[in-house]
């Protein structure tokens, strides 16, 4: 980790049906620097403002106020999909980061393709698929020998990991974890939040966590952020962050 | 025999309407009813340039432009003026009625003793043969090419924005660009297919179009339920299968019109059919729900 700005927020604001009677102010002036290497869990109430941060950045949600920027870049107005050569995402729901009817092998082409243009050549060779298959042999689930197989006859769990390996199929600078293991049972949970982290460490990601569960606040990242009513309201280091207790954290909540 | 020959070779030009509708109804989730008016516009632009005897491989290529630029003008007002495409297609499709009247400058414009596609194979001694060997070669080039295209980098991300425009935008695909490509690639084979049944036909009429998607849809369709049934993955064989579903549907107009039924009823066997192929997989979930 070091102290080079991969994320900056500058005063960002976002008001959504703005000047209606149903009027939210979901983001309210809020400042961040997260710095390449960190990887921050963001924790905050239902409404509180996380997705719409979480938005902000990945580019689904242009701010009403304020900048953003990638990398030094200023990408404020730039759609999610051209955001997407500095970011990769893992989505809350697992059938929203892969296509259904396209195989494995298909689906991880595109991931390899992120940050380039798709030509009109095919890309399936030998080589991408021995690739593709050492990528996902490190799940030990044995989908390394089906990737002939539609993405949509897999479980919510198979799809979520290969959404996370799908990630580092392009050398990806930042990582995205929207609640990737909120619709997920424990054991799946616990594989890829582990598989997240090693591959964060080991591909130098930054990386952002959107959570509700506190054990896992908890138990990864280094740095960990609170978001109220549209604010940052805590903001705490790896070094405050492993002397905070559950306990604590439950406490914030109110 | 020559009855079903011509069939065959009716389903053959219409199975590049077919692979238009399976773009943008399989590929990329549209109802585009655009088809109704680019297929006859194809037809109309085929007879405007055929009778000034202009070289038929370029009437062609012109024919599948313009078809090509009605896609782009649903694709245009669906994704940037964010009106829903079913509107969209409507809208390009009521346009196109009069636009294909200007071109053609009157109702009907027979094609008789003109140079066309089904002119350069004589092989055979009856001329069916001919015509469904050219129908082959042609068809059969358009649904390699097609093959090829989807089996890309650029055909893969092209059938994944139909499949999953949240992970589609965030692999760094314009599902937007991607639609207005699609659509007007799918309504460039429906203008083919108008096309060549004009030079078929040896007539292109302002109403040919006229519930013409119904056909390309129950040729989706009816491919739909074979892909089910035989469990087909590989988009080659999807693609075949859209052109056994055009087949099939014209087979079973011919029996029906052999059999004996009025032609003014076709279009209404035509709905029932595929209200049938709609219909039966819900039948059986209605008559047997625990299955």
């Amino acid at each position: 980790m070091n102290n080079r700005a991969m994320i900056q927020l500058e005063q960002v604001t976002k008001i959504f049906n703005a000047g209606r009677v149903n009027e939210i102010t979901a983001l309210n002036n809020v400042s961040l620097q997260i710095n390449e290497g960190e990887f921050v869990i963001i924790i905050g109430a239902n409404g509180s403002g996380k997705t719409t941060l979480f938005n902000t950045i990945a580019g689904s949600v242009i701010p009403t106020k304020g900048k953003v920027f990638i990398a030094g870049e200023n990408v404020t107005f730039l759609p999610d999909f051209k955001r997407s050569k500095y970011i990769a995402r893992v989505f809350q729901n697992p059938f929203d980061g892969t296509a259904p009817d396209l195989t494995i092998l298909d689906n991880f082409r595109l991931a390899a393709l992120r940050t380039q243009p798709k030509h009109l050549t095919i890309g399936n060779t030998t080589a991408f698929k021995k690739r593709v298959r050492e990528v996902i042999a490190r799940l030990n689930w044995g989908l390394e020998n089906k990737l002939n197989q539609p993405m949509g006859t897999l479980s919510g769990g198979q799809r979520q990991a290969l959404t996370l390996l799908m990630c580092i199929m392009d050398n990806t600078k930042i990582l995205l974890l929207d609640e990737p293991t909120a619709a997920l049972d424990p054991k799946s949970a616990e594989i890829i939040l582990n598989t997240a982290q090693h591959l964060i460490q080991e591909y130098h990601l930054t990386a952002i966590f959107i959570t509700h569960n506190l054990k896992d606040a908890q138990q990864y990242g280094n740095r960990l952020l609170q978001i109220h009513e549209g604010k940052l309201v805590r903001d705490l280091d790896a070094t405050a962050k492993q002397k905070v207790l559950l306990q604590n954290m439950y406490e914030w909540f109110g | 025999m020559e009855f079903y020959l011509s069939a065959l070779v009716l389903s053959l030009c219409l199975g590049a309407m077919s692979m238009g509708v399976f773009i943008s109804m399989r590929i990329f989730n549209i109802p585009d009813i655009t088809t109704d008016g680019s297929y006859t516009l194809g037809a109309a632009v085929t007879a405007l340039l055929l009778v000034q005897h202009w070289p038929v491989y370029i009437v062609v290529l012109i024919s599948m432009l313009s078809g090509s630029l009605a896609g782009i003008c649903t694709a245009f007002i669906h994704t940037k003026l964010k009106i829903d495409a079913l509107l969209a297609g409507i809208l390009v499709m009521t346009g196109l009625y009069s636009i294909n009247l200007i071109i053609m400058g009157r109702s009907n414009i027979p094609l008789i003793n003109l140079h066309t596609l089904f002119s350069y194979i004589q092989i055979f001694p009856h001329s069916i043969y001919n015509t469904l060997a050219t129908g082959i070669i042609i068809i059969g080039a358009f649904a390699i090419l097609l093959w090829y295209i989807l089996l890309t980098d650029f055909g893969i991300a092209m059938r994944a924005t139909g499949n999953s425009s949240s992970m589609t935008r965030s692999l760094g695909i314009n599902n937007n660009k991607m639609k207005i490509i699609g659509l007007a690639m799918a309504n460039a084979l429906t203008a083919l297919s108008g096309s060549l049944v004009a030079q078929y036909q040896n007539f292109t009429d302002i109403n040919m179009g006229i519930g013409i998607v119904i056909v390309g849809l129950g040729s989706v369709l009816i491919a739909d339920a074979l892909r089910i049934w035989f469990n087909i993955v590989a988009i080659g064989a999807q693609i075949a299968l859209v052109i056994a579903g055009s087949f099939i549907f014209q087979m079973v107009l011919a029996v029906t019109l052999s059999l004996g039924v009025d032609p003014n009823i076709l279009k209404l066997v035509t709905a029932l059919f595929v209200l049938l192929i709609v219909a039966l997989p819900r039948v059986k979930n209605v008559l047997k729900p625990n299955e």
